[in-house]
Order: structure tokens, then sequence, then C-alpha cells
């Protein structure tokens, strides 16, 4: 392999160009990225970066005397993948061959339904959304957080710290009952609550209102909630529009097996854009998580050298957040599970670890506060996932 | 000089945190070398004590950066400061650390600009 074109240049995509080099691939290597920034990380743009008390150098990904020797091409595109895998259409007009792709295109925040765009209303993916919703986070100013996921409940924390008035609707009866489950969903809406932020949910949101500049927010009962700004936090969709006509676009994902390999020969696909086949469940997810980000790209570039499947660890999927001074971690797959026991303190103090099992089986654990003992059983999922593997 | 503990009492795989300031954590691999490093990760405040030892590198139990219990050096982020490494001896099945000198690490920006000129 002479030539691999990476086309995304956030984490996933700077991962797995790192692991080609490290894995001894010395050919050329482009790395494609619509940003206009070098790579930088994504969690602090809803915390430290939002709130202004980091810089763009803490939150750069790669270090200054760090090379690659890629050709990077920022502020481009890709267009176009055909069918072969080999030839990549270009934004800027040009095409590349390569004999390798990798796919990290990421995804892109969902925005509400039939919207216009008004100032005043975000959505947070990148440090440019971040930079913007900052100009706006004005003490007593009053924010209205469409969604209560990871991204609204952490402006939603942010904003207060900032001294801003703010106000949560979330469309599900608790907040993150898709990740963590409805019970554990709750214990996170007493966060909020605690926290002065005013909640309220299974209430769908039907448009923003305003002039050039949103005024409030509409919702399914008719109400308008009054704001002087808004964030839209209601998921993403994966960047895979552009394959249309590659066979590998997919509304849910490029769908890949448990290493990354495509259906087509000598591509690829990691982060958000890709669904990885994930044994632990039997079918293909799209997990959107920083670590998996990070750690798949040495597993995508093993694929893509040598078809090598040896990489695969059998830990299992770790993500966090930090809210209102907080750190909730989550891991393992809450899919499935049939109880939740809290093992350790108490949720009304919100610093307990708890467990989720399936039958007897742990298959899942979430903690606030808790480190030592979260780590101690993140390794015992891990322990149970090689087990299970060699049974 | 810090005395630690009997080598006996650290397996490996295992790790002791030891309370002095700044708290340090001396690691026993796998392979059965022994490591001490600065115990909080320079990235926020979580002790590396509990993290996840992987041959000689330790990921810091919150936000997963990486660091090479040899050098001390950044392996991912997202740190960007390397922690401190101080020299390990056994004396007598004793584990004993020498302190570094070094100062600990100032929070310098060591990341490229983001912006592209």
């Amino acid at each position: 392999m002479k030539t691999i074109a990476v086309v995304g240049g956030s984490l996933a995509g700077l991962s797995t160009a790192r692991a080609l080099r490290h894995q001894g691939f010395d050919g050329r290597l482009f790395i494609i990225s619509g940003e206009r920034h070098r790579p930088y990380d994504r969690p602090p743009l809803s915390k430290t970066y939002l709130a202004g008390t980091v810089t763009d150098a803490e939150i750069a990904l790669e270090a200054a005397d760090e090379d690659l020797d890629a050709d990077w091409r920022f502020g481009v595109t890709a267009l176009a993948l055909d069918p072969s895998g080999r030839r990549l259409d270009l934004s800027d007009g040009s095409a590349l061959v390569a004999d390798g792709v990798v796919l990290a295109t990421g995804a892109s925040p969902r925005s509400v339904p039939g919207t216009p765009r008004l100032a005043g209303a975000h959505v947070l993916r990148s440090v440019d959304d971040s930079r913007s919703l900052r100009e706006d986070l004005r003490p007593g100013a009053r924010l209205v957080v469409v969604g209560a996921g990871f991204i609204g409940a952490e402006v939603a924390s942010t904003a207060r710290g900032l001294g801003l008035e703010v106000v949560v609707v979330e469309a599900a009866s608790h907040p993150l009952s898709g990740p963590i489950g409805a019970e554990m969903g709750s214990v996170v809406a007493s966060l909020h609550t605690r926290h002065g932020v005013e909640l309220t949910c299974g209430m769908g949101v039907v448009g923003l209102i305003g002039g050039d500049r949103v005024t409030g927010v509409a919702l399914a009962d008719g109400r308008v909630v009054d704001a002087d700004v808004v964030l839209v936090g209601i998921g993403v969709r994966p960047n895979t529009e552009w394959l249309r006509g590659s066979g590998l676009a997919a509304a849910e994902g490029v769908i890949c097996d448990a290493y990354g390999a495509t259906p087509v020969a000598n591509v690829v696909a990691v982060g958000d854009c890709a669904a990885w086949y994930e044994p632990a469940l039997g079918r293909h997810v799209r997990f959107e998580h920083w670590t998996a980000a990070r750690e798949r790209g040495a597993i995508a570039a093993a694929t893509l050298l040598s078809g090598g499947t040896e990489f695969r660890s059998g830990r299992p999927p770790y993500f966090w957040s930090d809210q209102y001074g907080l750190t909730i971690q989550i891991a393992g797959h809450i899919a499935g599970a049939d109880s939740i026991v809290v093992e350790e303190g108490s949720t009304a103090d919100c610093d307990f670890l708890a467990v989720y099992r399936r039958r007897a089986d742990p298959v899942a654990v979430l903690a606030m506060g808790r480190g030592k003992s979260f780590m101690h059983w993140r390794r015992q999922l891990a322990t149970a996932a090689v087990s299970a593997r060699q049974e | 000089m810090v005395v630690v503990c009997p080598l006996a009492d650290l397996p490996p795989g295992d790790v002791r945190r030891v309370d002095v300031e700044p708290p340090i954590a001396v690691f026993h691999t796998d392979a059965g070398e022994l490591f001490a490093v600065d115990d909080t990760c320079t990235h926020q405040d979580a002790s590396l004590a509990d993290g996840w030892l992987v041959g000689c590198e330790i990921e810091c139990p919150l936000h997963a950066s990486k660091f090479d219990l040899r050098t001390g050096a950044v392996d991912a982020p997202p740190a960007k400061r390397p922690i401190r490494t101080h020299d390990v001896s056994v004396v007598d099945g004793i584990i004993h650390v020498a302190l570094s000198t070094a100062a600990p690490l100032a929070p310098a920006s060591t990341g490229v600009p983001l912006d592209i000129p």
C-alpha cells in the first residue's frame, strides 16, 4: 500500500493516521479535513473551553513537535468516493487516488426541523460553534437548552457557572435515558434542578421563535419559553451522505465489521461516522464517544494495513460527562440490562456506584464521584468480556 | 528517600499511592519492573494510581490520557504535559523512591496553534 487517504481530521482520523505511521506505513499519507483548524479535542468545547478557562493551544490534539509526514488539506471536504474505493473527489476540485481510504468524517448536529437559522440559536460540535456560543453566554441572559443529553447537560452546567438563567427542555421522560436508562436519568435530572436549572421532561419542541434573533422556543403543548440564547443538543447524524454512489452510505453510519472494515476492499471507517459490529450486542452500533474515536484508530489502521484482527481489546466501552463539578463515568453496554443496583453510596447525594446486570451478569457500571471503585468494576467487565469470548 | 513498602507487598500489576507532596504512585508492572511517577494527572485532578495499567503505560481513570511510566511522556491526549518520574530502588527487599528534584511541571501551553493561516 503506497498511498492512504484519511478523510476527516479530528480525533478518529488523527488517531488512525498516527496508528498507520506507528504500525510502519511509510507511504504517502493524505489527511482531508473539512475544518479550518488543526485537530482539536472536542470534550472541552461544552465545558472549560466554552467557559473560557482553557486556551486554543490547550485543546490542540497535536504536540508542537509532532510530525506525521502527512499532506494535510484543511477546509476541504470529500464529495464522492467511487465504488472501487480508490478515487476521492474533493471540494477544491481536485481528485485523489489512493490504495487505502479511512472514512472518519464524523457527524453533524441535528437541528430542530423546519427552523430557519436565527442569531442566538446554536448547535455545538466545532470549535467555531463553541466560540460563537460563548459570545452569547452573557451573565444574566436566559439560555434555553433543547435536549438534555451530554452536550445539553454540560452546556447547561457551564452556563450556570457563567451566571445565566437556564431552562432545559427534553423530549424523553428523563435526561440521558438512552445511554444510561430512565432510573439513572432521574438522578441526573436531580443534578440539574439542585443547581437551579429548570428542567422540563417529556416535552417536545416544535420550533424556534424570533425575527432576526431568537426570542423563544415553541413547545409541543403550545407554550413558548422565552430565550435570549438557545442551544439545540438533540443528537447527531453521521456524515455519510457524500458516500452515496459508493454503496457505503447509510443513515445509521458506515456499516463495518468488528475491526472497521467496510464492504469495499481497502476502505475502513472509524469514529462517529462508523457503525461497527458489536459482538457483545450482536448488532452494528455507532458508538459516538471519544474513547471509541481514539482507541479504534489503531484497530482500523491494522485492518487496512494487514487485514489484522488481533488488536481489538476486550475493554468495554467507556465514556464520561463532567457536569456541575461532578464526573459521571459509564462503562459497558446497558442494552439488555434487567436490573440496576446501587452498590456503593447514595444517589440522593450524587455520590454512588451502580451496576447494571443482565440476569446475574454485570454488563455496565455507572458512577458519580467514585473513581477508584469504578475502575475496579471497569476491569471486572473487561475480564468478563474476555472470558465470554473464550467460551 | 521515601520508603514505600516491602517489595513482597506490591505484586506485579499492583500500585501503591504514597502521600508525599505532591503525591506519587509506584507501579509494579506485569513484566516485573518498578516505576514511580507523580500521581496526579497533568490534565485534570485525578489519581493515576486509580488508572488502568497496560504494560508500561498508565491510563488516567477520568479522561483516558496515557503516560509512559518509563519517561513520563504523554502517549495519548487530552493531557499535554508529561508527568515527572522518580527513581526507584529496592534495598533489602524494601522499595525506596528518590524524589525528582525537577520542579513540578508548570502549566505551559504545548499544543500547536489551531488556526490555519
